[in-house]
Order: C-alpha cells, then sequence, then structure tokens
C-alpha cells in the first residue's frame, strides 16, 4: 500500500477510536474494548474497500456491512459519523432516550446501518440472507460481516457459516475479529472456540489469517477474497482488545465499561498524538 | 361441510398458485415434506432454499433478504419457529420490521402421534407480544389462502398458523379475507362462542347443539389474534352477555386472553375459555387426544351453558 494512502487510512482508524470514546464516554456505558479492535479494519472497508454512497445510504447496488458483534456499535457509528452519513456531533447522544444511535445498531433508526444486530449470531445468518439475494438477483454488490471470537461460541454462527458454504455465497466475507477477550475474561478460557482457521475451513470456507491492525494485510486478504469462486471466504483478524489506548489494550476490563472523565482525557490525548 | 383439508396443504398450494403472480422467495428448515412448501419447491425451485435444521439462521437469513426487498416466507412446525427461533423472530425480523412471513404448521394438539415436543399451544401467545407483528389462525382452506395472499401485499412481518389435520371447510368460495376483522358465522342472542382455527367449526356444531335445547349462539371466528378486532367482540358482549373462546392453544396468552383483555377494558361480562388448560400434550390419534383435552363440541356446549348462568 501507498505510504499516503496508508497514514491517510491511518488517520481515519485513529478519529474513528476517537469517536468511539467519545460516543461510550458521552453516554457514560457502552463497549469500547472491542470497538478499538475493529477500528483499523472499519476504516479500510468503508474509505478504501466498500461501493456505497452516504449521499444514498438505501442505494439498493451498494455492498453491506452487517456488525454481527453488534455491541461495537461505537465503532460503527463514528464510521458512518466520519464517512458523512451524519453530523460527527451526533456521537455524543449515543445511548440516550432521545438519540437514534441505540446502544446497539438499528437499521430503522440509523442512516448507513444494513442491518439491526446486538443479539449475538444473528448479524451473520442476515449477512448470508444478503449475499443469497444478489445471487438470487443476479446483482454485484458484496456483503461484509463483522463476527466476534466471543460470538464465535453461538451455535447459529456455524449454522450459518454452513448456509454460507452449501449456497457457495463467494459474495460474502466473513472478518472474525479474534481479539481474544470475552465479559468473563480470555475467550480460550470462557469456552474455546479455536482453532478457528481449521474449524472454517472444515465449514467450506476459504480461509485467510492475518494481523487485523495491519492495512496492508488486511487490503491483501480483501483482494484475494473476490478472487474466491464457489466458497465464502473468512479473513481471521488477530487484534489487541482496546487497541490504541494503552490502559484499555488487552485488558478485559474495558470490554463493557466506559472511562472516566481523566480515563477520556488520557485516551484522546494518546490518540490525537498520532495525528 | 363435506370437505376436509388441512390447512397446511392450503399454505402449500397457496404458495404455488400465487408464486406465479408474485415474486417471493421461500425457505424451510428441512420440513418443507410436511409444511407443504415442497409444493412450492415443486414448481419454482430457484426460489426455494432449503436451510437444513438451523431454523434461528434460517430466520435470521430470512431477515438479511428481506432486507434487500425480497418478500421472504420461512417455515417450520409452529413449535421450531415461534418457539425455538422466538429470538430471532423478535430481533432480526419484529424490531426492524422486516417484511417476514413465517408459515408455521403442525400447531397445537392435532400433531397426534408425535407428542408434547412437537404440540405448539404457546406460539401466539409468543407471537402476539411482538410489536407491529400481525399474528392469524386461519379456520379453514379458503381462509388459509386468502391469508396467504394477504400476507404478500402487507409489507410487515405476519405469522400463520397452519394445522396437520385435515379440517372442514366452513367459509364460502365468496368469502373476503379481511385483516384484524372478526366474521360473523352466526347471529345468536344469548351467548357467543368466540374461536378461531379448527375450533371455528366445532363452535359451529356447538351452536347447533345449543339451538336444539333452545339456546341461541352467536359464533364469531377471529382469525386475526393480533390485531384483534376490538368491534365484533365488544358488540358480541353487549348483544349476548356472555363470551366462550375456543382455541388450539393454551388458555393463557393466546384467543382466550386477548378477548378477555378487550372485554375487561371495553364491556366485562362473564366469559369462560375452551383450550389446552396449561398442560403439556401427549401423543394419541388425534379425536383420543381431542377428549383428553376437552376440545369438544360438549365441552363447548357445557360451557356456553355456565357462561351463561354466570350472567346473574
Amino acid at each position: 500500500m501507498e505510504q499516503t494512502k496508508k497514514l491517510e487510512l491511518q488517520k481515519k482508524a485513529t478519529q474513528i477510536r476517537l469517536g468511539v470514546l467519545k460516543g461510550v464516554h458521552a453516554a457514560a456505558s457502552g463497549h469500547p474494548g472491542g470497538s478499538l479492535s475493529i477500528a483499523d479494519m472499519m476504516a479500510y472497508l468503508y474509505f478504501e474497500e466498500m461501493n456505497i454512497d452516504p449521499k444514498n445510504p438505501k442505494w439498493e447496488d451498494r455492498d453491506r456491512f452487517v456488525l454481527s458483534k453488534g455491541h461495537c456499535a461505537p465503532a460503527l457509528y463514528a464510521t458512518l459519523a466520519l464517512k458523512g452519513y451524519f453530523d460527527e456531533a451526533e456521537l455524543a447522544t449515543l445511548r440516550q432516550a432521545d438519540s437514534f444511535l441505540q446502544g446497539h445498531p438499528d437499521m430503522k433508526g440509523t442512516p448507513g446501518v444494513d442491518m439491526t444486530t446486538g443479539s449475538l449470531g444473528l448479524g451473520i445468518s442476515a449477512a448470508c440472507g444478503m449475499a443469497l439475494s444478489a445471487k438470487l438477483s443476479g446483482k454485484d454488490y458484496r456483503t461484509y460481516t463483522i463476527c466476534g471470537d466471543g460470538e464465535s461460541q453461538e451455535g447459529q454462527v456455524w449454522e450459518a457459516c454452513m448456509f454460507a458454504a452449501h449456497y457457495k455465497l463467494d459474495n460474502l466475507c466473513v472478518i472474525f475479529d479474534w481479539n481474544g477477550l470475552q465479559i468473563d475474561g480470555p475467550v480460550a478460557e470462557v469456552m474455546n472456540p479455536t482453532p478457528y482457521d481449521k474449524k472454517l475451513a472444515a465449514f467450506g470456507f476459504h480461509v485467510i489469517s492475518i494481523d487485523g491492525h495491519n492495512l496492508d494485510e488486511f487490503e491483501a486478504a480483501l483482494a484475494e477474497a473476490k478472487t474466491v469462486k464457489g466458497k465464502p471466504t473468512a479473513i481471521i483478524a488477530k487484534t489487541v482488545k482496546g487497541k490504541g489506548v494503552s490502559f484499555m489494550e488487552n485488558q478485559v476490563g474495558w470490554h463493557g465499561s466506559a472511562p472516566k472523565d481523566d480515563q477520556y482525557e488520557q485516551a484522546a490525548a494518546e490518540l490525537s498524538a498520532t495525528l | 361441510m363435506a370437505e376436509k383439508i388441512a390447512t397446511r396443504e392450503s399454505y402449500g398450494n397457496a404458495l404455488a398458485e400465487l408464486g406465479e403472480k408474485y415474486d417471493f422467495v421461500v425457505l424451510d428448515a428441512d420440513l418443507a415434506a410436511a409444511t407443504k412448501t415442497g409444493t412450492f419447491k415443486k414448481k419454482f425451485p430457484e426460489r426455494f432454499f432449503d436451510c437444513g435444521i438451523a431454523e434461528g439462521n434460517m430466520i435470521s437469513v430470512a431477515a438479511g433478504l428481506a432486507t434487500t426487498g425480497k418478500v421472504v416466507f420461512a417455515s417450520s412446525f409452529a413449535m421450531f419457529a415461534a418457539g425455538r427461533a422466538f429470538e430471532q423472530i423478535r430481533n432480526s425480523i419484529g424490531y426492524p420490521h422486516l417484511n417476514v412471513k413465517i408459515g408455521a404448521t403442525h400447531a397445537g394438539l392435532t400433531v397426534g402421534e408425535d407428542g408434547a415436543t412437537h404440540q405448539c399451544f404457546e406460539d401466539l401467545a409468543l407471537m402476539r407480544t411482538i410489536p407491529g407483528m400481525v399474528v392469524i389462525s386461519p379456520a379453514d382452506d379458503v381462509e388459509a389462502k386468502a391469508a396467504v395472499e394477504f400476507a404478500i401485499n402487507h409489507y410487515g412481518p405476519v405469522y400463520m398458523r397452519f394445522g396437520r389435520m385435515a379440517v372442514p371447510v366452513v367459509n364460502g368460495e365468496d368469502y373476503k379475507f379481511e385483516m384484524g376483522k372478526g366474521v360473523n358465522l352466526r347471529d345468536g342472542k344469548d351467548v357467543t362462542l368466540v374461536a378461531n382455527g379448527f375450533m371455528v367449526h366445532l363452535a359451529l356444531e356447538a351452536a347447533e347443539k345449543l339451538a336444539e335445547e333452545g339456546i341461541s349462539a352467536r359464533v364469531v371466528n377471529i382469525h386475526t389474534i393480533k390485531p384483534i378486532d376490538k368491534d365484533i367482540i365488544l358488540d358480541a358482549a353487549e348483544k349476548t352477555g356472555a363470551i366462550v373462546t375456543a382455541e388450539e392453544h393454551n388458555i393463557i396468552g393466546g384467543l382466550g386472553s386477548a378477548v378477555a383483555e378487550v372485554l375487561c377494558e371495553g364491556c366485562p361480562v362473564p366469559m369462560l375459555r375452551v383450550g389446552i388448560e396449561d398442560k403439556f400434550g401427549r401423543s394419541g390419534k388425534v379425536q383420543p387426544l381431542l377428549d383428553l383435552y376437552g376440545l369438544t363440541v360438549d365441552n363447548l356446549v357445557a360451557k356456553a351453558k355456565a357462561a351463561i348462568a354466570l350472567k346473574k
């Protein structure tokens, strides 16, 4: 990837992280850890990869994105605001009673949200439905979804994987955010779903493993996914939960708690320093 | 009422017939032969997708399809659609108000031999608590087919409940189905039997029997449990002064409860419920099961008399 393009995307990712913290801090509630772990991929998807138009969020030929790990809505909202779907000032209304930014994504209320999610395991299935619809209608849009590693403990995730392979949904790209932590502790200790690569390959996926914070690797994986015919692609992205904020990185406690004022200031300062 | 046909057959036939006129997609979870979506599959294989025995995934896939503008039918037995996939129906379809139609067959006791694990008495209760969900329990072939065509033309989630057992046709070919509008099938002044599903024809038989004893019973078919026709229920309460509900469902949460809600708020009169009395089902031939659980003409007659006695 060209250096200026990479720097620009890294800047977007940092802005997304700042948006995440702004929302979660203002709400004094929400899920910063897993939102920060997907920020780099969200930046690439929305500013490089997907064929979308913020002026026409319901454009029927657009690429689709489903945040199956819906609790990371702050990352989706920050990305959508940065892309121009709505005013960035709205981020501070996250989780408020009069806001259109619900705790988990609501396709009815928020411009740019393609699917209502939040209950784990349901989003990946909906993404399968979108991909199937493209096949059925002869449309060439692609569908992307991000699942959590903890989320993969839901049986429905594997029902959906079976379905995607059975119907040869090569227009579907499932990204697993392998940040290694869930509410009760390390994913491997709570209920170990690994090995992801072997399991997903056995389920009929083309599997690519990457560092989810490395934009070159993500770019190459997405490009490779487009060349795969007859099967869906899974990108297993190893990430750091809380990435970008020193005291949040790899700390399970930041899965679902908001920073206090001083913590928010420190986090924002750390991130802003990289801009 | 000589002709008999199971409403699941009507469902499959309607899908196959209407598939020529309308563009929709049908999903099933390995029960196409039983839910009768197989009739559609045979005719339109390119618009039919078997999801295997994975009902939760099927419902969320249906939701995803619907976000792209497709009209989608998703079918399984009532137990595994409304029961197993309740949360997917609520969160993937109900909350975003997507255009998915759930065709749930094998509802109630008339499943017969398969027994309690497959006899769903709770689906109407579950489905009618989901905001925006239209809930229909058709009485016969004519109404079932009309409900399917309504569902295609209505934007939003619809739950339709069909039975396994062949049941008499009570509506004429000129019958016009109106969602949310009950049907007065017989006039009467002493009591009203409010029924849906196959209990409608039992209610009509019970009214005949009551007439022989000099009791005049009105019969109302509430095919749409939600939104419910308050006017027809309140009119029945005002004019006849006593109500008996009849349903192939738990008396908690279904038609009996829905009618009670309307009466309590609008016109409290004596009311009794015929249905499954908060029990699980069991295996058996259909008629012995109906006798055992009190889904009978005799029980309706007895309850009607008891409700009339409560008037004073």
